[in-house]
């Protein structure tokens, strides 16, 4: 054990942090409206368009995440009429490819998990809702929503943890969260456990605060 | 069209190849996976704390920690591990364990966490009575867990225990980094020296998404034969 190695790595580490929990909170904002309007998408009743929906969120659930990131960052960028338009400006940066392709991601699996938390909402609430002749909207926006929201907490904590385990392949496409310096640091000192050690305790204090934070919020959303 | 043929003109054969080299460290990884559960899960199922203790701690790090931090850790230590064993038995020559190895271990070792949870949360809801009744019949040990525990866990497990193979099957693109021919891998070679990376990677996706889904229809059917008679 080399504690030299493990104090002048820390700092570096922790300021990787920062590039991790960056990727992290864009990716679950995008995520998270790509998941509800998919997942509104996949409960309307026109086959063609849950069809699709389906397609979405089976298409990225089915590949690996870093199938999905080598796509968007070296695939997109060979085609040449990309290249003459401003999506250029995003597709050339790795972070926001990264950002995309980890959106895509999660976007698909929150998909899922909202989706079941409309299915699960009993059809007399939402009656209830319309014999107070409440209108589609508001009956979505103040009851659907919150009630699935509530629904979905323990499985969207998952997602999370999941996604911060997804963020480290943003190191693939040259970027330096966590993990890109815990490589870069292994590989030029060889000493893989100290490294280990600091970035999968850095990794799993994150882990532990969102557990907390999805529980604090369980409890706080409980049905009275 | 033509990158794609068969022969020494196109990549086919190669992903052909690397495609059957994927599902080989999946199989590994997925069993080796299974020996790490069946050493924690009667662990965690123990009455003793401090081996709960031991058992939760593998399954918290590794399922907390991502997957190519794993991975890195026995790619660069993996060797030097053994080596410092071997050195213990007096052994000094350098060693070095191939990638296919280190693979399948480091990802074996992550699903070896979820099949520990899958075969916990399996066996917690199986009926206590089953228990009892063994006992009351006196069952030896070996009928007992075999024949009894053991068919009643399946059938529980096998929806969650597919899950888990799904993960351990994308998992293995993450092998990649330690240059493993596995499909990922091929194709960042073949994607290198054509410089047509979209074409490529598309065919991986598509590899992945026949992959998972012929698991899919394999794993149903093993699901319906499990869950006879109820």
């Amino acid at each position: 054990m080399d504690l030299e190695l493990i104090m002048t790595s820390f700092p570096k580490l922790l300021s990787a942090t920062v590039v991790t929990l960056k990727l992290l909170s864009a990716s679950l904002f995008f995520g998270l409206f790509l998941g509800l309007f998919f997942a509104i998408l996949r409960l309307n009743k026109n086959r063609l368009v849950s069809g699709f929906a389906y397609g979405y969120s089976y298409l990225f659930r089915g590949t690996p995440l870093l199938v999905q990131i080598f796509i968007i960052y070296f695939g997109l960028g060979q085609i040449e009429y990309l290249r003459t338009t401003f999506l250029w400006v995003i597709l050339k940066e790795p972070y926001w490819c990264a950002i995309i392709a980890f959106s895509l991601n999660t976007g698909a699996y929150t998909s899922e998990i909202l989706r079941s938390a409309f299915e699960t909402i009993k059809p007399g609430i939402i009656e209830a809702g319309r014999s107070l002749g409440l209108n589609k909207i508001f009956i979505f926006t103040k009851i659907q929503i919150p009630i699935a929201i509530k629904q979905s907490l323990p499985a969207y904590g998952n997602e999370i943890i999941l996604m911060l385990k997804g963020t480290s392949l943003a190191s693939t496409v040259t970027l330096m969260d966590i993990t890109g310096v815990a490589k870069f640091i292994i590989s030029t000192t060889f000493r893989p456990v100290e490294v280990f050690i600091i970035a999968g305790s850095i990794y799993l204090f994150i882990t532990f605060l969102v557990h907390n934070l999805i529980k604090y919020l369980e409890k706080k959303y409980r049905y009275q | 069209m033509e990158l794609l043929s068969f022969g020494d003109n196109g990549w086919g054969d190669e992903l052909f190849v690397a495609t059957l080299m994927t599902i080989a460290v999946a199989i590994t990884a997925m069993l080796i996976g299974f020996l790490f559960a069946l050493i924690f899960t009667p662990l965690k199922l123990s009455k003793y704390k401090i081996l709960n203790l031991i058992a939760n701690f593998y399954t918290t790090v590794v399922r907390g920690v991502p997957e190519l931090l794993v991975i890195y850790l026995f790619f660069f230590g993996g060797s030097g591990a053994i080596m410092y064993v071997a050195q213990i038995f007096g052994y000094y020559d350098y060693i070095e364990i191939n990638a296919f190895l280190t693979g399948a271990i480091s990802i074996g070792i992550i699903s070896g966490a979820y099949s520990t949870e899958v075969f916990r949360g399996a066996i917690q809801s199986i009926d206590k009575g089953q228990f009892e009744a063994c006992h009351v019949l006196g069952l030896r040990k070996y009928i007992y867990f075999f024949k009894v525990i053991m068919p009643q866990m399946l059938r529980l497990a096998i929806p969650n225990l597919s899950n888990v193979w799904q993960i351990t099957l994308k998992d293995t693109s993450l092998i990649s980094v330690t240059g493993l021919v596995e499909i990922m891998r091929q194709s960042y070679i073949a994607a290198g020296s054509t410089r047509d990376p979209l074409l490529f990677y598309s065919v991986a996706a598509v590899l992945y998404l026949m992959l998972t889904y012929l698991s899919m229809k394999l794993i149903n059917r093993l699901e319906q034969n499990y869950s006879r008679g109820y």
